[in-house]
């Protein structure tokens, strides 16, 4: 067996093997497992020896896949793509929490050495009734493609290159828009509400282009279309907060508000006069 | 125009959950949507937080003594003086609170219903999803879980109260129109009467304690500068009014008030 067993960071970092030997773990995995969208869903018991602690969450699945697949068993499907923490194409609720128990951590970049030998972990998939459950762990978020897609456009001159610095920012501005950008769009936000609503996924987008020069033109049309796309899928925020900590980039609840105070906005300006559509 | 365009049965693949109703004039357009129906909610509920303060800070004339209490009873009926008719001020005010009651519940109830039917395995009441292997929360408290809990108690105890102090209902021959101080002491001196305002102002303080700093996030006011208050500033009014709307009952059952 050789997946995931990254051989040369042996070791290093968890202070529990000081000889170069790969520290082991022997965890008893609790994984939901469902043929179909339509199918009824239950958990799997599987007893995972031999798992190296350096390796990722995503790692370990493979691991138990690979002998899933020996054992003439079909594997686990979960979803993933970059497993460095940018594409949010992974995550599962990992004991509870959606990419599991480490702040500002999505679940490729979750190491098994945050967990102790003889762990129990319970893995299921994300849950809202817009993210229906294709097979296993793995959801649909088309849900979430659609929201983006009724943000539309934003107008921005196409000849020549612009000139750097044309249009200034300020440096406060910048960040603000770069840590409503730092979305990847998994879900977890989702996944964490109890009322499976979507306000911080979509209140980071609109926060993003919402507080730039060169989101001001569609501005208020942007605010009105994503909110409303968002309630014929999601449901309604209470103000738990629990989203905030289950987001691997830690996106605010600052944004939430923001949402609010922009859609209200969008609904009572005379966006003709304000010249803007 | 620039369009997005997905294969139709792609797109359809996850339906949305709520079609678009046909738009009604503006403003009525806004509380057809969830985020509008949150503002109406928060509204309301600030409209409503500003009549409990205000109702809890005017029943301390109790601890001045019958005449005090019953002359601030007697001046809320007279509000306006002689420039207006007896009690139409008091009944601009109550029409008022009915309708904020109204809007309040309304939009609770409907919102509830959006993340009930937005959840997997939603519980009826509070309409929150479960997980069939247990969700851990992080953020969450007693009393943002509970408002959907906490709401129906409130209203149910207002009614309560009503029947009790306004209609006397239940104190028959010992209630007496007017005598604000011999009711409020006749009635509380029953001890399963000063449980139920008890447990009541309790569920009504919790409820506050989350609201008004929900109510901060729905209304859009953050800032940097001061977010960091509005936990405290909701934690103290809501203990305020806890401990005024205690006293109450409390104060009567102990015999300090008779
Ligand atoms: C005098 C009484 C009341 C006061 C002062 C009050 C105050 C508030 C406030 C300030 C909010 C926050 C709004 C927001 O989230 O933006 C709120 C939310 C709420 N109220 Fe009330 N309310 C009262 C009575 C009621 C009643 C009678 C009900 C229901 C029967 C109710 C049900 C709710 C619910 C379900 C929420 C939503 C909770 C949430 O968003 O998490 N409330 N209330
Ligand atoms: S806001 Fe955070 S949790 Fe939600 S989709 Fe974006 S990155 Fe994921
Ligand atoms: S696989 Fe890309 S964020 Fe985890």
């Amino acid at each position: 067996m050789s997946a995931g067993s990254g051989g040369g960071s042996a070791g290093s970092g968890n202070g529990r093997s000081g000889n170069g030997h790969q520290v082991m773990l022997r965890l008893k995995l609790r994984i939901w497992r469902q043929a179909g969208p339509d199918e009824p869903g239950g958990f799997l018991d599987v007893d995972a020896e031999g798992i190296p602690a350096d390796c990722s969450f995503l790692e370990m699945l493979d691991i138990v896949n690979e002998r899933l697949i020996t054992d003439d068993i079909e594997p686990i499907t979960f979803a993933h793509d970059c497993r460095e923490g940018i594409c949010g194409t992974c995550g599962v609720m990992i004991n509870g929490r959606p990419h599991g128990p480490e702040k500002a951590t999505a679940t490729c970049q979750l190491h098994m050495r945050k967990f102790r030998d003889g762990d129990e972990i319970t893995i299921e998939p994300f849950r809202a009734a817009s993210f229906p459950v294709v097979k296993d762990l793995m959801v649909d978020r088309r849900a979430f493609d659609r929201i983006i897609e009724s943000g539309g456009f934003i107008s921005a001159p196409t000849g020549t290159a612009p000139d750097a610095n044309e249009i200034p920012v300020p440096k406060d501005v910048a960040d603000f828009a770069m840590d409503a950008a730092a979305c990847i769009g998994c879900g977890a936000c989702v996944a964490a509400c109890p009322n499976s609503a979507a306000q911080l996924f979509t209140a980071a987008k609109l926060g993003h282009l919402n507080v730039l020069p060169q989101g001001q033109p569609e501005r208020w049309r942007r605010a009105e279309a994503m909110v409303e796309t968002m309630e014929s899928f999601f449901g309604s925020c209470t103000n738990h907060g629990e989203c905030t900590e289950a987001c691997p980039k830690e996106i605010s609840l600052d944004f939430i508000a923001v949402l609010n105070r922009d859609y209200l906005k969008a609904k009572v300006k005379n966006r003709r006069l304000a010249s803007q559509t | 125009m620039a369009q997005t365009v997905a294969p139709p049965e792609a797109a359809e693949r996850v339906p949305p959950l709520r079609r678009r109703q046909r738009q009604l004039p503006w403003p009525l357009n806004i509380y057809q949507t969830a985020v509008g129906k949150k503002y109406v909610m928060a509204v309301t509920g600030v409209g409503l937080l500003g009549f409990v303060i205000v109702h809890m800070i005017g029943n301390l004339h109790l601890y001045e003594g019958p005449s005090q209490i019953n002359e601030y009873a007697e001046a809320l009926r007279d509000l306006g003086g002689h420039l207006v008719p007896r009690t139409l001020i008091l009944w601009v005010m109550r029409i008022g609170l009915i309708a904020m009651f109204g809007l309040h519940i309304h939009s609770a109830w409907s919102l509830k219903e959006i993340s009930r039917r937005s959840s997997p395995k939603a519980n009826w009441v509070s309409g929150n999803k479960r997980y069939p292997g247990g969700q851990d929360y992080v953020a969450v408290n007693f009393a943002s879980r509970t408002m959907r809990w906490t709401g129906p108690i409130i209203g149910l105890y207002v009614l309560f109260h009503l029947a009790d102090l306004t209609w006397g209902w239940w104190l028959g021959g010992d209630y007496i129109r007017g005598d604000v101080y011999h009711n409020v002491v006749e009635s509380l001196s029953s001890i399963p009467v000063a449980i139920i305002y008890i447990v009541a102002n309790v569920a009504l303080s919790v409820h506050i304690y989350h609201g008004m700093w929900s109510a901060f996030q729905t209304l859009g006011v953050n800032n940097p500068r001061f977010n960091h208050l509005r936990r405290g500033l909701a934690t103290v009014i809501a203990g305020a009014i806890l401990v005024g709307n205690l006293s109450f009952p409390i104060m009567v059952q102990a015999g300090l008030v008779a």
